[in-house]
């Protein structure tokens, strides 16, 4: 016999309890303990999609809520979708997210591959890592604008150290060409610590027997790498990826900080576009559906690549 | 009988409550800065003489429209008393955010020709040029120069700018001698330390870059319409003149600034100013009681111009603020009393002693004013030419539209001036499409 979710929390519900509550049959009571949380994410989550949906539509102004609101049909969206400066946001959102995720990946599992060796200290440099990570965004962007200083900025002197050259021959967050790398640098520098802490997960749960299998096998160490650790910490790796992705895609605070999305419009973020639409122009209709679009995009990416990372996980 | 002298108590009652107001607790909202510490010390007296208590609620500058607008645009109730942007005047107006104050100067005898005029149009009318009246001019402010007047003087200094520019190095009068002396200050070693030009507003977030680049667009001839015919922008807000002002600006940016300088506002120049790296700031008025008053560059060691003229004229951003009675207020009556004691010509003059810029007429004409601070003259020269940027309900569309296209040209070095202000006014159209006003 199959049952639901419901009439499973009913069984599981102690017989003493609901011989208490006279009257109420076990799925009854089973329904009061659910419905506060469904209420709350159906006031939470549901009714502003839907509302944000609905207000797509029309041409509502919050600042002007005494004007007539009018449905605009698919104008809103019309404009977005054919709207330059939205596609060059929509790129340097791709060019922060492809490249912080690269980098991020890349040096976090170099970084938990060092740590998960054996050595003096492994702690104490662990935690010395994650320190990062643990600070306020805000706060990273404010001393990363004093590190980015041409002048008294302690990132171009040790940029020119190496190259030689004037330090304040060059502006990381003035210039068109350097001000996105000044960004993926500055959130590299924050996130890499998480990614190495979900890589090290990854490959402190990789059983020693395997290895010593691999040795009696004669395999190398290389061969050890790339048949046992790289798929062994692929799943946490692509979680790792999954939970940047998402949390660089509504990046905010720090981009803010550093840079305010210029020079121009060249780091400008969506998520910082959006907030300008519905929060400092008030065009509510428009920046509902601007969230719709965004929601839709962010939607479908999650879901193709939770699928792709089932598949992982079965192999 | 009984019935008539009931009356006659309840009615004696009430008149003698109507007399007796009651205590409030007022909240003033404010942007965070030195004025607004002024404020509360000012504010002192008001709480003694009417018996209410005072709350500020200051929110810095970068944040401030945000945090302000949120409150008034959801009918909050936290304050009582707005010192809002000049900007805001219109949307305060239409939106029903603010309280006409018409009835209330009439019966209180508040004139608006007791205040300069500039101020008036600029913080308490809507529509532009009527009298209709939606706050009381509270905190003069304009953009201007300062200079170290140190290094000016400096024998050395004089010697080589006349042998690069044929004349003496002396307070520029037009925007290309500005440049000049900006260039010529750029990168010079003195008291070995390597110093730059001039620090320019370039903020990208906010409104920094507009509240700069329009200094330079005025004086080439830079409209925001046709004066004939509102809303009318082309030609008049993409001349080939206002082209031209964008290109000075843009050069006095790539020439004449600091490295790094690309997103600065009034905090960052101030520190560039007092930490002796740039001979110039473009900056707002309010920040010259702090000036003298520095141990770096204080006492005599700066000097104060207004903003130099250019091929069409001389104008400089207005910038300050009226107080203004917020509708959602439930304290209406005590907050209007604080209006009225705030218009007092000695509160005006007190105002002024504490480092407030008073806007009432009889102040700033007093024989003693121009000389009672260093910088009073300049405030009074540059309040005499004064424009302002949009007040309309939108402004805050059309501003972020011109950061854009400004910062995208001027920082950012995309395409050229024409091209931005031919954008700016497709922009600009757009907005007022949008808002039915064309």
């Amino acid at each position: 016999m199959v049952y639901t979710p419901i009439e499973k929390l009913a069984q599981a519900t102690p017989q003493p309890m609901a011989q208490k509550v006279r009257g109420l049959s076990d799925r009854a009571i089973a329904w009061i303990f659910v419905a506060p949380s469904i209420f709350l994410l159906l006031a939470v989550n549901i009714f502003p999609l839907i509302w944000t949906i609905r207000l797509s539509f029309t041409n509502f102004k919050v600042n002007r809520a005494n004007r007539d609101i009018e449905f605009i049909g698919l104008r809103n969206y019309e404009r977005i979708l054919t709207d330059s400066d939205i596609w060059m946001t929509m790129q340097a959102t791709a060019h922060f997210l492809i490249w912080t995720i690269v980098l991020q990946v890349l040096i976090g599992f170099a970084l938990a591959y060092l740590i998960n060796m054996k050595f003096k200290g492994n702690d104490l440099w662990t935690t010395i890592i994650v320190l990062p990570m643990m600070l306020s965004p805000a706060v990273v962007g404010n001393f990363w604008t004093f590190l980015y200083q041409p002048q008294i900025g302690l990132f171009n002197y040790v940029v020119t150290f190496f190259t030689g050259g004037d330090p304040s021959s060059f502006s990381m967050i003035g210039d068109v060409h350097l001000a996105p790398w000044a960004i993926v640098i500055a959130d590299t520098w924050m996130w890499t610590p998480f990614v190495m802490l979900i890589c090290l997960a990854g490959l402190r749960s990789i059983p020693d027997s395997i290895y010593e299998a691999a040795e009696c096998d004669r395999a190398s160490k290389w061969r050890q790498f790339w048949t046992i650790t790289v798929p062994m910490v692929l799943p946490f790796l692509m979680l790792a990826v999954l939970f940047r992705g998402i949390e660089n895609f509504k990046m905010f605070d720090l981009v803010v900080q550093l840079t305010g999305g210029g020079p121009g419009n060249t780091t400008t973020l969506t998520s910082i576009d959006l907030k300008r639409e519905a929060f400092e122009k008030w065009r509510t209709g428009y920046s509902s559906a601007y969230a719709v679009i965004l929601f839709v995009t962010v939607f479908g990416l999650a879901s193709i690549y939770v699928k792709a990372l089932n598949k992982v996980k079965e192999r | 009988m009984r019935n008539n002298l009931t009356c006659t108590v309840a009615l004696a009652a009430l008149t003698a409550g109507a007399g007796v107001a009651s205590a409030e607790d007022l909240t003033l909202c404010w942007a965070a800065w030195d004025p607004a510490n002024a404020l509360i010390e000012l504010s002192k007296d008001f709480e003694e003489k009417s018996g209410h208590k005072m709350s500020f609620e200051f929110v810095p500058w970068p944040n401030f429209a945000d945090r302000m607008l949120n409150e008034l645009n959801s009918g909050g109730k936290l304050c009582d008393l707005m010192i809002g942007d000049s900007q805001w005047i219109g949307g305060g107006a239409e939106n029903g955010h603010y309280v006409k104050l018409n009835d209330f100067f009439d019966a209180e005898g508040i004139t608006m020709e007791d205040f300069i005029p500039a101020t008036v149009t600029g913080y308490a009318e809507w529509p532009k040029n009527t009298p209709n009246y939606w706050a009381l001019p509270a905190f003069g402010d304009v953009v201007g120069w300062t200079y170290r007047k140190d290094w000016f003087e400096r024998p050395e200094i004089q010697e080589a700018y006349k042998a690069k520019h044929g004349h003496d190095l002396a307070v520029p009068e037009t925007l290309d001698e500005l440049k000049n002396i900006a260039q010529f200050f750029q990168e010079r070693e003195i008291d070995g330390t390597k110093v730059y030009g001039a620090a320019i507003y370039t903020e990208r977030g906010s409104e920094g870059i507009t509240m700069g680049v329009t200094n330079a667009l005025y004086n080439y001839g830079f409209e925001y319409g046709n004066p004939e015919s509102p809303y009318e922008l082309e030609g008049f807000v993409n001349s080939a003149e206002a082209a031209a002002g964008l290109e000075f600006y843009k050069t006095l940016y790539d020439t004449a600034t600091p490295p790094g300088s690309s997103n600065w506002y009034m905090g960052e120049n101030i520190d560039a100013y007092k930490s002796g790296q740039v001979a110039l700031q473009m900056n707002f008025a309010f920040i010259w009681p702090g000036v003298e008053a520095d141990p770096n560059v204080g006492g005599g060691k700066s000097g104060y111009f207004p903003n130099p003229a250019g091929p069409s004229g001389q104008f400089a951003q207005l910038g300050g603020q009226g107080i203004s009675v917020v509708a959602y207020s439930d304290k209406q009556d005590a907050a209007l009393e604080y209006i009225k004691w705030f218009a007092q010509p000695d509160i005006q003059a007190r105002w002024w002693e504490l480092g407030g810029y008073s806007a009432l007429k009889a102040v700033v004409e007093d024989p003693g004013f121009a000389t009672s601070q260093p910088y009073a003259q300049t405030f009074l020269d540059s309040m005499a030419i004064v424009k302002d940027f949009w007040a309309e309900p939108t402004y805050a569309e059309l501003l972020l539209a011109m950061q854009q296209r400004v910062h995208d040209y001027v920082i950012a070095g995309n395409g050229t001036a024409q091209t931005a202000l031919d954008g700016l006014v497709k922009d600009w159209v757009e907005v007022f499409e949008d808002d039915g006003k064309i």
